[in-house]
């Protein structure tokens, strides 16, 4: 039903226009991945065709090769404000997280060193609640430390969308305008707008990916869905997680936590 | 997708059908340890919502803690609250019934957290009130209860939980089904459905359960599917609060959400504060095959104008028939969230849609008994209290009535960079001047009066050179300024150096002259102040069309004094100069004067003092500007 896809977009543009007007140095993080394509649409809405802030992205080099190709395709076709950050090695990463948590924990820094050298006092990243239990308990605007530290035990309350937009020098915000979405919602949405993706979402030879990670990290999932119909006829029975394909979130219980609280996405 | 067998076709037709309708939101409150993550865990369990594994991975954390099995740890994602044993956040997640999709708010229970419980709830559109049958309604299940009502959740089913604990005793039951009826009654609650469970053992959740065929009422899964989506209030009155105002183009675009009723291409709109009107001329939109010609509440949208109004973020607009509010004091019912308690006199920020204002707390009212709903007198405000408040602002509000129109008649309170509270207006002071007058300034000639104790106005001294004009005028500027006056001498000789400094004497000069001179006390007078324009300003069209700039707010002072002594006081020397040929046309001597007809005042300063002259004017001003019958929001 639209109506509720209606409503998501209108508080997800909500909440983009409250952050442009609140935050005085904001930016965006781009993935390349279908929520943050979601979002860079939601903004052209908001904004009325424009995306009036950069649009960033955490490079570590190892996306797969069509991610960068849509990438600078969009870039030119939606006329964004890219700004490109290199992340620093894996083997300057805390040697006590898992290896492949280790190989993710690369972004984290990237994003401090960008935020960093930007000046940035928010930044705008696609997550979402249903994707991951730690993402669940997040806040729409949530006040991150300089160096990213998340206090998930002493959050702003958060009701009746007003939300915390004030904040004491050396803090940042991350604003999260899909935490409501669900995976199946971006879904509905991407073919309700036709927007475009990256073709890896759709499946080649018994394999999709149903997430896009670094080439490393991420492995495709087996699916037969070559369009979104199908990706959406598989989603609505599917007991599959998500994020099964992202080996980070797997290596230990609490792998995931220690990345979040340390300042990953 | 290839070669689907019918089975399975169908099975994809029916989850599409489930996942199409509208989503609910849903919220667990209740007492720390009455079960909320249990149940939470069983309902995506018996639902069939649960991701492939993670049964066995709770097994396996239950396990290596050496406890049974425990379906609280599906919720518990985090390493802390698994180690505390419990639930630190408000955690949403998703499950599906047959019927629809539900997001589900797990809000913790432990009175810490309250801010957390609220952050949960109040998106909620329906609430499960959980209750250990053993314990009945403790403390935080009332709080919750009232909060949910003051949040605006209408809609409450209680569970009874841990009916395992007491055999299914149907005496137990109905007594606590009793106390908390009779409670959620006192707040205007009347629950959709009691419903005895045992969450640990999924009996009465998704299936009935057969130990209690007493019980004759809804299972959980039905009690969920019995809930009402809550609708977007498009057939009250429009509210749409202006959230920024983009210039990307030409077009200047008011952006913002409707937050009641609807608008249309060709509405009317007023905006508070101010009462601007201006009429909309499209709603804009992009990637739109057309633009649409109406909006309703719910939606972000932005829309043009037909003229250049004075409005920003904070505005509200509204249909002239239907204002709201505009108030500088209101009656609140709020939640205190900050453990520095409220005090009369404290300073805070009320933030209500987009707009901000400063308040100041008047009087505490009273605060609530939770326990029993009664309401006592207190000095302060602590933390997780819910009180009546008055609030006391500068700025005017534009506000409703929370009965009236829930979405702008809420807010919250923040302190420094914090939310401490949220409250929704009970009741809004009488002194409200609501949409009278139409200007284009958001801060009104009333406001203006308020806020000075005086109006501004333009007071005109005339009268030949030496008639002590000059000396007046400074001297009622000190004796105004010494009073609390805002108030400015303007000067001839000081416009004729800056801002009339191509201006010579010729006759067309000279009327240039005042004319800009009129201009420039009009707008300090519309600025609230007192001016003093003091010019010889010789001729009657000259002066008409001075009074006919400012209006009402004109008062020409003759300054009244024979040739003779203004010639025998001569203190620039000009009449001796004039006298010698050296100045043309000068007045009194080689141009004429016209005397006022019909001044507001007439002063000798041939016959008075100099004190008595003043004494003279200062009082007239006074009358004039201060006492004459108070203020009329029509200037």
């Amino acid at each position: 039903m639209t109506a509720d896809l209606d409503q998501l977009e209108a508080q997800s543009i909500y909440i983009l226009r409250e952050a442009y007007n609140r935050i005085d140095k904001l930016g965006m993080l781009w993935s390349i991945g279908k929520d943050s394509n979601v979002v860079l649409w939601l903004a052209r809405k908001a904004f009325f065709g424009r995306v009036p802030f950069p649009v960033m992205q955490l490079d570590t080099e190892m996306e797969l090769p069509e991610v960068y190709e849509f990438r600078d395709w969009a870039t030119k076709e939606w006329d964004l404000d890219l700004k490109i950050e290199l992340c620093p090695p894996e083997s300057e990463m805390d040697p006590t997280l898992p290896p492949n948590t280790r190989a993710a924990a690369r972004k984290t820094v990237g994003l401090r060193n960008l935020l960093e050298k930007g000046g940035y006092q928010g930044v705008i990243v696609g997550i979402r609640r249903d994707e991951q239990a730690t993402r669940a308990k997040e806040r729409i605007f949530s006040p991150r430390t300089l160096d990213g530290a998340w206090d998930i035990k002493d959050q702003p309350a958060e009701f009746w969308d007003h939300y915390k937009t004030r904040f004491a020098e050396g803090t940042h915000v991350r604003i999260h305008p899909l935490l409501a979405w669900t995976e199946m919602d971006i879904w509905r949405y991407t073919q309700r707008e036709n927007i475009p993706v990256v073709p890896l979402y759709f499946a080649r030879n018994g394999k999709r990916y149903r997430s896009l990670g670094e080439k490393n990290i991420t492995f495709p999932v087996d699916s037969t869905a070559s369009t979104i119909e199908e990706i959406i006829a598989e989603l609505a029975v599917t007991k599959v997680s998500e994020r099964a394909g992202r080996s980070m979130d797997n290596e230990s219980e609490d792998s995931f936590e220690r990345l979040r609280t340390t300042g990953y996405m | 997708m290839n070669a689907v067998s019918p089975q399975f076709a169908a099975e994809v037709a029916a989850a599409d059908q489930v996942a199409a309708a509208r989503q609910l939101r849903i919220v667990i409150v209740g007492h720390v340890d009455h079960g909320k993550s249990t149940l939470i865990g069983r309902l995506l369990n018996d639902t069939g919502s649960l991701p492939e594994g993670k049964v066995e991975q709770v097994a396996e954390t239950s396990r290596k803690r050496g406890m049974e099995f425990e379906w609280a740890f599906v919720m518990d994602a985090l390493q802390a609250e698994r180690d505390q044993g419990i639930t630190i956040d408000t955690t949403q997640i998703h499950f599906k019934t047959a019927q629809r999709p539900y997001v589900i708010i797990d809000a913790p229970g432990h009175t810490e957290f309250l801010k957390n419980m609220v952050t949960g709830a109040a998106s909620a559109e329906a609430a499960l009130l959980m209750v250990d049958v053993r314990e009945g309604a403790l403390e935080q299940s009332r709080r919750h209860a009232y909060l949910l009502h003051l949040l605006g959740v209408k809609q409450v089913a209680v569970v009874v939980n841990k009916m395992d604990a007491v055999d299914y005793n149907a005496f137990k039951f109905d007594g606590v089904a009793g106390q908390i009826t009779r409670y959620l009654a006192g707040l205007g609650i009347t629950p959709t459905a009691i419903i005895p469970v045992s969450a640990r053992d999924g009996q009465n959740i998704a299936t009935r359960a057969t130990e209690t065929d007493w019980y004759d009422g809804p299972t959980v899964v039905e009690a969920l599917d019995a809930f009402r989506p809550e609708s977007s209030p498009t057939d009250q009155p429009l509210r749409f609060p202006i959230q920024d105002v983009y210039k990307w183009s030409d077009d200047r675009i008011l952006a913002g959400r409707i937050e009641s009723g609807r608008l249309k291409v060709g509405d009317t709109l007023s905006f508070a504060p101010g009462g601007a009107q201006a009429t909309i001329t499209s709603i804009q939109a992009w990637n739109a095959k057309e633009l649409p010609t109406e909006a309703h509440a719910g939606q972000s949208i932005g829309i043009t104008l037909n003229k250049r109004i004075f409005a920003e973020r904070g505005h509200i607009a509204y249909h002239a028939e239907t204002a709201p509010r505009l108030v500088h004091r209101l009656t609140v019912r709020l939640f205190w969230l900050s453990s520095t308690p409220l005090t009369v006199g404290k300073s805070l920020t009320l933030k209500l849609t987009t707009a901000e204002h400063r308040v100041t707390v008047e009087a505490i009212n009273s605060v609530v008994n939770i326990e029993d709903l009664s309401n006592g007198a207190a000095k302060e405000v602590g933390r997780n209290d819910i009180a009546e408040v008055v609030l006391r602002t500068r700025s005017p509000v534009a506000i409703d009535r929370a009965e009236d129109l829930a979405r702008t008649g809420r807010g919250v309170l923040l302190d420094g960079y914090d939310v401490m509270g949220g409250f929704i207006a009970l009741e809004l002071a009488d002194n409200a001047v609501a949409n009278l007058y139409e200007v284009n300034h958001t801060v009104t000639p009333g406001e203006r009066f308020a806020a000075n104790g005086h109006r501004g106005g333009v007071i005109w001294l005339t009268g030949l050179s030496g008639s002590g004009k000059s000396t007046l005028a400074m001297g009622l500027e000190r004796a105004l300024f010494q009073r609390g006056r805002q108030v400015y001498a303007l000067d001839g000789d000081s416009l004729r150096m800056g801002l009339n400094a191509g201006l010579g004497f010729s006759a067309e000069d000279r009327t240039e002259n005042i004319r800009r001179m009129a201009e420039v006390a009009k707008l300090f007078a519309d600025a609230g102040m007192i001016v003093i324009a003091s010019l010889i300003s010789p001729l009657r069209a000259d002066r008409a069309a001075a009074r006919a700039i400012n209006g009402d707010r004109f008062h020409e002072v003759f300054v009244a004094a024979d040739l003779s002594v203004c010639e025998s006081r001569d203190p620039k020397g000009l009449y001796k100069k004039a006298r010698a040929g050296e100045i043309k046309e000068f007045t009194g001597i080689s141009a004429p004067y016209e005397a006022p007809e019909r001044a507001e005042l007439t002063i000798d300063t041939g016959k008075l003092g100099e004190q008595e002259a003043l004494a003279q004017l200062l009082a007239y001003v006074e009358r004039a500007m201060i006492e004459e019958n108070g203020f009329d929001a029509v200037i």
